[in-house]
């Protein structure tokens, strides 16, 4: 059909913006946009890394924070004790995803065995044990923080080598993110999130498809956090450990598109900058705060499965309205169509109204 | 084949099934009815393995699976649907089927990475998809399909995974009846080629039409079991459903 | 020492009668509507701020005030059910109700910041400082009244839900949404007014928080919601009992760890809360939520 031509051309656009996001800050040598830039594209691997455990499973997690935070904190304290500056400091973030993976296992192990009601909360539990921890440790700098190593290179770019692992760190989460999907692993965590119990009685081991899903997200946002906290230059337990973290992590994957592989990405391209730009005309953060909540609510309540399905379900509605046009036409009529129980049952888009909704309500 | 014997069950101070025994031999439609809260689903949860017994055993074949988690029936050849239709909405049709296929795929296709529903597998699966009708709706997202047709779809990944026997609670329930006829059909037709039924329903006349042997449950106890003609006549029947008509309409539903 | 640890004990179970009600608000919701109401604990705050302007401005006492804020909180209460969790529809509906309140949360904190600032206040007066002498202990007058209260406002609580038709309706829609529904009970009303007096208890709890927490400001949400969510997990979602129970002996415990370590104190809390629910997911008392998700 027109399917390796869609593909094809889909590839081609994926590549365009890769290239272009390349070639950004070459370009675009100004250092306020580009500060706002790797701030995006670390938000943007964090969100879309949320999507790849909270998304697909339908687990929300309100604690991915504490691995931002403890992946800034292990590059920092590495970092510190090892003396390492300049480039070398990035080769600590595998070590940052090391860690986070460890913590990962235990959290999960902890966190996965209850229901989803419970589960949001305690990621939020663990989430205060982690800024707690950070604020009473010694080896965490206590309240103060940690000082990141000061980087050596050139002040004109000096946001590049940032600006270019950033993108790295979004090129290799999203490639995960669409190889799982796509995936046998994919389709039990997505199979979880619609009926975990069905799921269940199908043979599908949930506890490790969780729990793989689960630290596979912690890698890549302890990575982050590390990152962040080279670029940003310190790490200091409210903001290391920031609840606003996880609401915008969390809006923009909503926004995009929750369980697709590029809606928290969009998110993250439109969200962001928005924030950053906010922050900067009015200097106090407070009104960002507002207004996130506002946008989180309006897509709740307005475009629950975001731009990206919403919109694609719009086209796909267009595209079925014009096919069947055309299939009435040529079989000159619709009464020409065999009776079939099948098709009598159902027109597809028309779902069961009456007995679907009550057969929900009623629940299982 | 499948055999539930001396089964009792209570929920707290409900006693659901008392000390019941259900047989279902090889290769025949077996149809269980009773007034509701006879204990129908409480037995196919039992049988299924969604919940426990209180007493008794169940057996398939000569293998107890009393208890078995309800992944492990599944996997012993048991499929079963659900009254209240269970899929998974936001995967399409087929994604639904190869949910049911991902623990029975080749070697290589175990591969948590590799791509969901090896070759054999999806083909597979639209044959099965073909051959209840809904093959059509293959790309669809499982939420889009009216009430009937998920129905089919359930039955299509139960049957996708090749059990040996298949449970079905109320397959008719709640649809029109010329997709009863259809279904009706189905079963007839995989049942010729060998897969043994036990069907719970209301509907008499899809019963008496479609399965070969009846057994009735009151108040969680077999109260008969034969043939439909004997059943339909057995005076503790009609008085287990108190308020049937003597005569039902002889509707050909076969 | 010992005496310590008497007077930790005392305060825990002052000071938990005291989150115990706002806990009760907050099992309360989840009982009738199934949603955790993240928002608590900036509520909490809101009702604090509100005590605060009517003290501070309008020269009001404080439990006088209450008069004002507890209505004024019930009402935000069914306006946020109203506008934001009822139109909520779908099988996401409990999850998004959550993140619902969260977000509705984030405004008001950011909206208590734009307004009052971050810089901390306090509620005072005169009964906030003094004391009783007690059986050789300093007992603050605050404290007294606040835990009576508690307790006058939880036995209304008790008797709503117990001795009047409303509270039968909330009971019936407790245990089965659909049945209520169909013996003709309006469960949109029932779940408005659930939630605003589950809201409306942080009115009193916020005055009494505003007063003993020696400083608050907006980011005090936090600490607060974490608490009553380690509270009714522990007590189990949907147990009013096991609320009461939960929220004294946790504030007790924290009172006790509080004596050696003051910083790791508040983790208590949160330990507790991790251990109960590895070993027994559905709290001490709870039972399953209604729908299993």
């Amino acid at each position: 059909m027109s399917k390796p031509v869609r593909t094809g051309g889909r590839a081609g656009g994926i590549l365009a913006v890769f290239a272009v996001l390349a070639v950004f800050p070459l370009v675009l040598q100004n250092a306020t946009v580009t500060t706002i830039a790797v701030d995006t594209l670390i938000f943007g691997a964090a969100a879309v890394a949320w999507n790849i455990f909270s998304g697909y499973s339908g687990y929300i997690s309100l604690g991915h924070a504490v691995f931002f935070g403890t992946g800034a904190y292990t590059v920092g304290i590495a970092a510190r004790a090892w003396q390492l500056t300049g480039d070398a400091v990035f080769a600590l973030l595998p070590l940052a995803a090391a860690v986070a993976a460890g913590l990962a296992v235990p959290l999960g192990l902890i966190a996965l065995r209850v229901r989803r009601h419970t589960f949001v909360v305690i990621t939020i539990a663990f989430f205060f044990i982690a800024q707690l921890t950070a604020t009473n440790l010694s080896v965490t700098g206590g309240s103060s923080g940690i000082l990141a190593p000061s980087p050596n290179w050139d002040a004109a770019t000096f946001n590049n080598p940032f600006y270019y692992t950033a993108l790295a760190l979004l090129a290799v989460t999203i490639a995960m993110s669409w190889l799982i999907r796509g995936s046998r692993f994919g389709l039990q965590l997505r199979a979880i999130r619609d009926d975990e119990d069905r799921a269940a009685g199908l043979g599908v081991r949930a506890m490790p498809v969780k729990l793989a899903a689960f630290v596979i997200s912690a890698i890549v946002t302890g990575m982050a956090g590390g990152l962040w906290f080279y670029f940003i230059g310190q790490a200091i337990p409210q903001f290391a450990f920031d609840p606003l973290f996880d609401l915008s992590v969390v809006v923009m994957a909503f926004f995009g598109g929750l369980g697709t592989i590029w809606g928290p990405l969009l998110g993250a391209l439109l969200i962001e900058p928005a924030q950053q730009w906010l922050t900067l005309q009015y200097t106090n953060e407070y009104l960002s705060e507002i207004l996130l909540g506002a946008l989180f609510l309006v897509v709740i309540l307005g475009l629950p499965r975001g731009v990206i399905p919403t919109g694609a379900e719009k086209i796909a509605m267009l595209r079925a309205r014009l096919r069947s046009a055309r299939e009435t036409a040529a079989a000159g009529g619709p009464e020409r169509q065999r009776a079939d129980p099948v098709r009598e049952a159902g027109a597809p888009g028309a779902p069961a109204r009456d007995t679907g909704a009550s057969a929900r309500e009623a629940g299982p | 084949m499948l055999r539930a014997e001396g089964v009792s069950k209570a929920f707290g101070g409900v006693q659901a099934l008392r000390d019941c025994t259900v047989e279902v031999e090889q290769g025949t439609i077996a149809g269980l009815i009773g007034p509701n809260g006879s204990g129908k689903t409480t037995l196919f949860n039992i049988v299924t393995g969604y919940e426990r017994v209180g007493g008794g055993e169940v057996y398939l074949g000569d293998r107890k699976i009393t208890n078995l988690l309800p992944q492990r029936v599944f996997a012993a050849g048991i499929g079963r649907t659900f009254q209240l239709t269970r899929i998974f909405p936001r995967l399409t049709v087929m994604e639904n089927m190869l949910v049911a296929t991902q623990h029975t795929g080749s070697r290589r296709t175990r591969n948590p990475l590799a791509r969901a529903g090896g070759r054999a597998d999806r083909r597979r699966a639209a044959e099965v998809l073909e051959f209840t009708g809904i093959a059509g709706h293959s790309d669809a997202l499982a939420d889009t399909l009216s009430y009937g047709q998920r129905k089919l779809l359930e039955l299509s990944y139960v049957l996708v995974a090749d059990p040996a026997i298949v449970l079905l609670d109320e397959p008719a329930g709640g649809v029109n009846p010329s997709l009863i006829q259809h279904i009706a059909d189905r079963i007839r037709e995989l049942n010729a080629a060998g897969k043994t039924f036990l069907i719970v329903e209301h509907n008499m006349d899809f019963v008496m039409g479609l399965c070969g042997q009846v057994t009735v449950l009151d108040y969680g106890t077999v109260v008969a079991a034969g043939p439909p003609e004997i059943i339909r006549s057995d005076p503790r029947v009609l008085d287990a459903y108190l308020g049937i008509a003597e005569e039902d309409d002889d509707a050909d539903a076969g | 020492m010992a005496r310590q640890i008497y007077e930790a004990i005392t305060d825990g179970i002052l000071g938990g009668g005291v989150y115990a009600l706002m806990a009760v608000g907050l099992t309360l919701i989840f009982g009738v509507l199934d949603i955790i109401n993240i928002a608590q604990g900036i509520l909490v705050v809101l009702g604090a701020y509100l005590s605060y302007v009517l003290s501070v401005h309008l020269h009001i006492d404080l439990f006088v005030g209450l008069l004002v804020t507890v209505p004024v909180m019930f009402v935000i209460g069914v306006a946020i059910q109203w506008l934001f969790i009822r139109p909520l529809r779908g099988r996401d509906r409990t999850s998004m109700s959550l993140l619902a309140c969260y977000a509705v949360a984030l405004i008001i904190e950011g909206i208590l910041y734009r307004v009052f600032g971050p810089n901390y206040v306090v509620l005072n007066a005169s009964y906030v400082t003094s004391s009783v002498h007690l059986f050789g202990f300093y007992l603050p007058d605050i404290y007294l009244y606040g835990f009576a209260l508690a307790v006058a406002c939880v036995a209304a609580l008790y008797l709503l839900l117990y001795r009047t038709r409303f509270g039968r309706s909330v009971r019936a829609t407790m245990q089965n949404q659909t049945a209520a529904r169909l013996i003709g009970i309006d469960v949109n009303r029932v779940a408005a007014v659930t939630f605003g007096i589950g809201v409306a208890v942080t009115a009193v709890g916020g005055m009494m928080f505003g007063a003993t927490s020696g400083g608050f400001n907006p980011n005090s949400g936090y600490d607060l919601i974490s608490r009553l969510l380690a509270i009714i997990i522990l007590g189990g979602l949907g147990s009013i009992g096991g609320a009461l129970a939960a929220a004294v002996f946790m504030t007790t415990a924290e009172a006790l760890v509080d004596i050696w370590s003051p910083d790791w104190a508040v983790v208590v809390f949160y330990v507790a809360l991790v251990l109960v629910l590895t070993l027994r997911p559905s709290g001490l008392f709870g039972r399953s939520p209604v729908r299993a998700q």
